[in-house]
């Protein structure tokens, strides 16, 4: 007999994983036509300390001359990855899962603690239900991102059409560099998650497939729910 | 989140059929994947992309209303404006020997000198001009208005059709643009950068300025004008682009 605990619901595992391959392209083609005009760098006055990006960067991954196959790939995903992420807000908001989602007041302070024990640092961490604090931060803010994907993108798409949109965001040049640090930010995020992941180990990586997430004793132990803290209470008395 | 107990049987079956739809999932992005990429090309992209493009184009055609483009202060406007083109500009151009070729119809053109072109009335516009490779520059123009132009000839049956054609005197480039955008109050034939003439890198003596659209739709050195009911070539369409390029 295996004690199993139903983690993430089939709608949710199907749009992350729809999202995953939407996602990979949009970035891929965003790069392809980023090409085209790349002028950003880290750095001040004439010191560069990054340049997004160099040469060999692109060359390594055939990246030069592809603006035109990058557009009509964006532009094509680009609707994909709007109804995915509508519908992923969408379930979160009707089946109440942005319960275990969405930070709580006592998860800024805990993801600190939550850091610390992920650097080895700290040998406990908090309490949690399904996502600790950190991950709730961070999987908040990506959606957050996600949509300042969006606005951005739609800012730089139509700037004529979409003046007042363009013009909140800084306008055209701003947004496209607001679009741009989006991106960046969001394959940090990538990087970080399929890390944690790998740190994590099988049994929560297998849940985000299965669905579902094996029980093992001293999991129970590690992290006692707080109905078992206030049971022991009255045992006591 | 609930938590039951299953037998083991039950969970390894649980589990290999999740894992086995995933991978059947898997295997399946990457076909239609390579599906996309391998897809008979139309106009330099794949059918299915350009197929996209060309509904997106339907989309924001319908929802294209006559907003005009953000206008700045002629302060802002750069004084070394940015060249990034030269198609369609051969060497052994004759600018004595130019005049505006408007076809009204097949055999029927009209033949108009630069001259006549400047002493219609004249519109400027500063705006942010855009081009499709990423950049953008605030820069001063001044010309006639398309539409101003068509009242002043008497083209407004030829403009009535879907599109208007251009074409540079060597035939080198040529662009396509609709209706909507080319009568767009802002729409340009423009021979003044910054209050002076057109320098010749800019398309001397005369180039359309249609802030509605990519800097490539911007063509450089008009030769002739046509107008069609059937979308005209447009050279960067046939080298995989957008047709549209709206803003």
């Amino acid at each position: 007999m295996k004690k199993i605990i139903r983690k993430h619901p089939l709608a949710i595992r199907w749009l992350h994983w729809i999202n995953f391959p939407i996602m990979g392209l949009m970035v891929w083609s965003g790069l392809l036509i980023y090409w085209a005009n790349g002028v950003y760098k880290l750095g001040w006055g004439d010191q560069t300390v990054l340049k997004f990006f160099p040469k060999n960067f692109y060359e390594a991954l055939n990246v030069p001359f592809r603006l035109a196959e990058g557009m009509s790939i964006h532009f094509f995903f680009m609707w994909l990855f709007a109804i995915n992420g509508f519908f992923y807000v969408a379930y979160l908001i009707f089946s109440r899962q942005w319960k275990y989602l969405l930070p709580e007041k006592r998860s800024w302070k805990e993801a600190w603690q939550v850091l610390l024990h992920d650097l080895r640092l700290r040998k406990t961490s908090p309490p949690q239900i399904k996502y600790n604090a950190a991950q709730r931060i961070a999987y908040t803010a990506v959606i957050l991102m996600g949509i300042m994907m969006l606005l951005t993108g739609l800012a730089i798409y139509k700037p004529v059409q979409l003046n007042w949109l363009c013009k909140l965001l800084g306008g055209y040049a701003w947004a496209r560099a607001e679009h741009f640090i989006f991106t960046i930010l969001f394959c940090l995020f990538f990087l970080v998650h399929v890390l944690q992941v790998i740190f994590a180990g099988w049994n929560k990586f297998q849940a985000i497939i299965t669905g579902f997430e094996v029980v093992k004793k001293n999991d129970l132990e590690e992290s006692p729910p707080i109905t078992i803290a206030e049971t022991d209470k009255t045992t006591t008395e | 989140m609930k938590t039951t107990t299953i037998s083991n049987s039950k969970f390894r079956r649980k589990s290999i059929v999740a894992f086995l739809v995933f991978l059947g999932c898997f295997v399946l992005a990457v076909f239609s994947l390579g599906k996309l990429k391998s897809a008979k090309p139309k106009d330099g992209t794949p059918a299915p992309l350009r197929a996209a493009l060309e509904t997106n184009e339907s989309i924001f055609y319908g929802l294209f209303g006559n907003r005009l483009t953000q206008t700045y202060p002629a302060s802002m406007a750069a004084k070394k404006v940015r060249v990034n083109g030269n198609i369609g500009m051969n060497k052994d151009f004759e600018p004595e020997n130019w005049k505006l070729q408007v076809i009204r119809k097949p055999g029927d053109t009209l033949f108009i000198s630069l001259e006549e072109i400047r002493s219609l009335p004249k519109t400027e516009i500063i705006f942010d001009f855009k081009c499709i490779e990423g950049w953008d520059q605030i820069s001063h123009w001044g010309g006639v208005r398309f539409s101003d132009f068509i009242k002043k000839y008497g083209l407004d049956e030829q403009a009535a059709k879907q599109f208007t054609g251009f074409v540079t005197p060597d035939g080198g480039y040529y662009v396509g643009i609709d209706n909507k955008s080319i009568m767009h109050p802002q729409t340009l034939l423009c021979y003044e950068l910054n209050d002076k003439p057109l320098p010749m890198n800019q398309g001397y003596p005369l180039r359309l300025i249609i802030p509605v659209k990519y800097g490539v739709k911007h063509i450089k050195r008009i030769g002739s004008v046509f107008f069609s009911n059937v979308r005209p070539p447009d050279y960067w369409h046939e080298r995989g682009y957008d047709y549209y390029c709206g803003l």
